[in-house]
């Protein structure tokens, strides 16, 4: 489900919050011009809200409703027809305000009209900008995602442990050969569109799979989904990767090894999925790198600006990751 | 015959390794261990003339195992193998020691097995374990190597040109230098006293007490610190599962406070 307009998506809160502080800081400008002295500032930003904000919120309601339309239309046209909307709520709201309070001196809603039209320029300029520089990290999010995937270590051990099998139980040598394939075919693809859960839990598993053949009784799993939509979609290698740091810094450490769980389920229209492993501050890999969850925070809040969220925390003698996102469908 | 000890975590990769000296002639697997302590230990036991060491494993890294490896008698050979580990590597190569990339080729091995030399101490020295510092000190006693696990020490104290270092069980002797210690396990010991290093876990509480009384004389306390005043009263940490007791030299006296 990639996002074909360039347009910004009024489905999402981040975007609405950012176009909210953008326009009422632009009106606090116009207040701090026009006031010839301080005290003057308060009062005057007050009837200015007055005005702007019932425009404001009117329009992010109608964006917010329109956004499925308007979406499907080329950027510049897309542009345009918001621009028209916006000038025509304006005209509407001084028209419908003129009837109800009666204005001794009407205000020119020609005028408002014109300054709408600079303020919705001024946040598509704003959002053109953040696109612009958001553009190469989406490119690099790719590569990035390639190679923080791929862990030379698991590589390596992983065709280590394939060779080893191969004299004497070339079957499960030829299914541990199948599972990596699977596994570089989805490092190695264009990562940028979201994908089912039920497929990133399958690759998951394949990864497990391998995990398992090296590490044996070491390495437990239990997941804990039964609650979770498979058709929900997420960004891709959300899971795979840090089941890997679950399997790096978790099991790989303890002589004994220990038990990964991984749980997911929604509530309030959001999935919730949480990844915790056995953790001990002593026998920590020294070289652990950070580099998987700044990663897939970094594609979070690509895909879903500030509805998604990851958090990471050691609580006692586990390690424990949270994500949460929209329910997609 | 070369007798050989290999040690990795996983499974797969002794098989492989295992079959690889299968097929080479005159050497022969005398032991198998999961760990660098198990290593140490079936080293102990089998004598072997060649180690070969697995870099990250639990409970004890193969670098730190080279290390405590150096006290055996004989002296066993090592080679390290390694999937990926680019700090290792680097460290490998800069001090010219060898070691094998996993996946093991058949030639690779054979040439290496030929090779094979003692390390010199000061190339081993020169290497970091993977961990932070040492999970185990390593003791040599009566020709045996005893690995002292560094979370069972009570305290590391100074005499003359030993260390004494005191688990629960019993005291043993090494030779280093106790800043240096310091520096290594500094998270894990405080210093209570200019000769002694405690961990404070085991600490149970302090006391004040006579200094003529207190059951540990320190070395040092007749000589400057407190020659002024001899029956000055001090105060003294009292030890979890042991009698005797550690001063706390008049420096270090505000981590009782602190408590």
């Amino acid at each position: 489900m990639r996002k074909n307009s360039r347009l910004p998506n009024f489905h999402n809160l981040g975007i609405h919050l950012r176009i909210l502080l953008i326009v009422n800081l632009l009106a606090a400008n116009t207040a701090v011009l026009f006031s010839k002295q301080l005290t003057e500032f308060l009062p005057l930003l007050a009837e200015l809200s007055a005005v702007v904000q019932p425009i404001l919120l009117l329009s992010m309601l109608v964006l917010y409703a329109l956004y499925p339309l308007i979406n499907k239309l080329p950027y510049w046209l897309g542009i345009a027809v918001i621009l028209l909307l916006e000038i025509s709520l304006t005209f509407f709201v001084f028209v419908f305000f003129n009837k109800l309070f009666l204005f001794a001196t009407i205000p020119d809603p020609y005028r408002a009209c014109l300054l709408t039209a600079i303020v919705t320029s001024i946040v598509f300029y704003y959002f053109h900008l953040q696109q612009r520089a958001y553009s190469p990290a989406i490119a690099e999010a790719r590569l990035q995602a390639l190679q923080a995937r791929i862990r030379p270590h698991f590589l390596f051990n992983s065709i280590n442990a394939v060779l080893s099998l191969i004299r004497s139980q070339p079957k499960r040598a030829e299914t541990a050969l199948e599972d990596m394939a699977d596994l570089f075919r989805v490092l190695m693809a264009d990562n940028r569109d979201l994908v089912p859960l039920a497929q990133e839990i399958a690759l998951s598993r394949q990864y497990l799979a391998l995990e398992k053949l090296r590490l044996d009784e070491r390495l437990k799993v239990t997941w804990q989904i039964e609650d979770m939509p498979p058709d929900a979609l997420i960004p891709p290698l959300i899971l795979q990767p840090l089941l890997e740091n679950a399997v790096y810094h978790g099991i790989e450490p303890m002589a004994d090894g220990g038990e990964i769980i991984v749980t997911i389920y929604t509530r309030h229209k959001e999935l919730h999925i949480y990844i915790s492993n056995p953790y001990s501050a002593q026998n920590q890999h020294l070289t652990g790198n950070k580099m998987a969850l700044k990663n897939i925070k970094e594609r979070l809040s690509l895909h879903f600006d500030l509805e998604a969220a990851l958090r990471a925390q050691a609580k006692e003698d586990r390690y424990e990751v949270h994500i949460r996102l929209p329910l997609t469908r | 015959m070369l007798t050989i000890l290999i040690a990795d975590d996983e499974t797969p990769a002794r098989n492989r390794l295992r079959d690889l000296l299968g097929d080479i002639a005159e050497v022969r697997i005398v032991a198998e261990a999961k760990n660098g302590k198990e290593a140490i230990d079936l080293a102990m036991q089998t004598k072997p003339d060649l180690m070969l060491l697995d870099i990250r494993m639990p409970l004890m890294d193969g670098i730190e195992a080279a290390q405590h490896a150096q006290k055996l008698e004989p002296k066993p050979h090592i080679i390290f193998t390694t999937a990926f580990d680019a700090y290792a590597i680097k460290a490998f190569d800069l001090n010219a020691i060898d070691y094998l990339l996993k996946p093991i080729r058949l030639e690779r091995l054979q040439t290496a097995i030929d090779k094979a030399q003692a390390l010199k101490p000061k190339q081993i020295d020169a290497l970091k374990p993977l961990q932070k510092s040492r999970t185990h000190l390593s003791i040599h006693e009566r020709g045996r190597v005893i690995l002292v696990p560094v979370e069972q020490i009570i305290y590391l104290r100074a005499e003359l040109k030993y260390i004494t270092v005191r688990t629960a069980e019993r005291e043993y002797l090494i030779e280093e230098s106790l800043t240096h210690l310091e520096n290594e396990f500094g998270e894990r010991f405080v210093r209570l006293h200019r000769n002694c290093l405690v961990a404070p876990l085991f600490i149970a509480g302090y006391e004040k007490r006579h200094i003529q009384q207190s059951v540990e004389q320190n070395l040092e306390s007749n000589n400057g610190e407190n020659s002024d005043n001899v029956n000055e009263q001090r105060w003294v940490a009292l030890l979890k599962g042991i009698p005797e007791t550690v001063a706390i030299s008049r420096r270090q006296q505000h981590l009782v406070r602190e408590t």
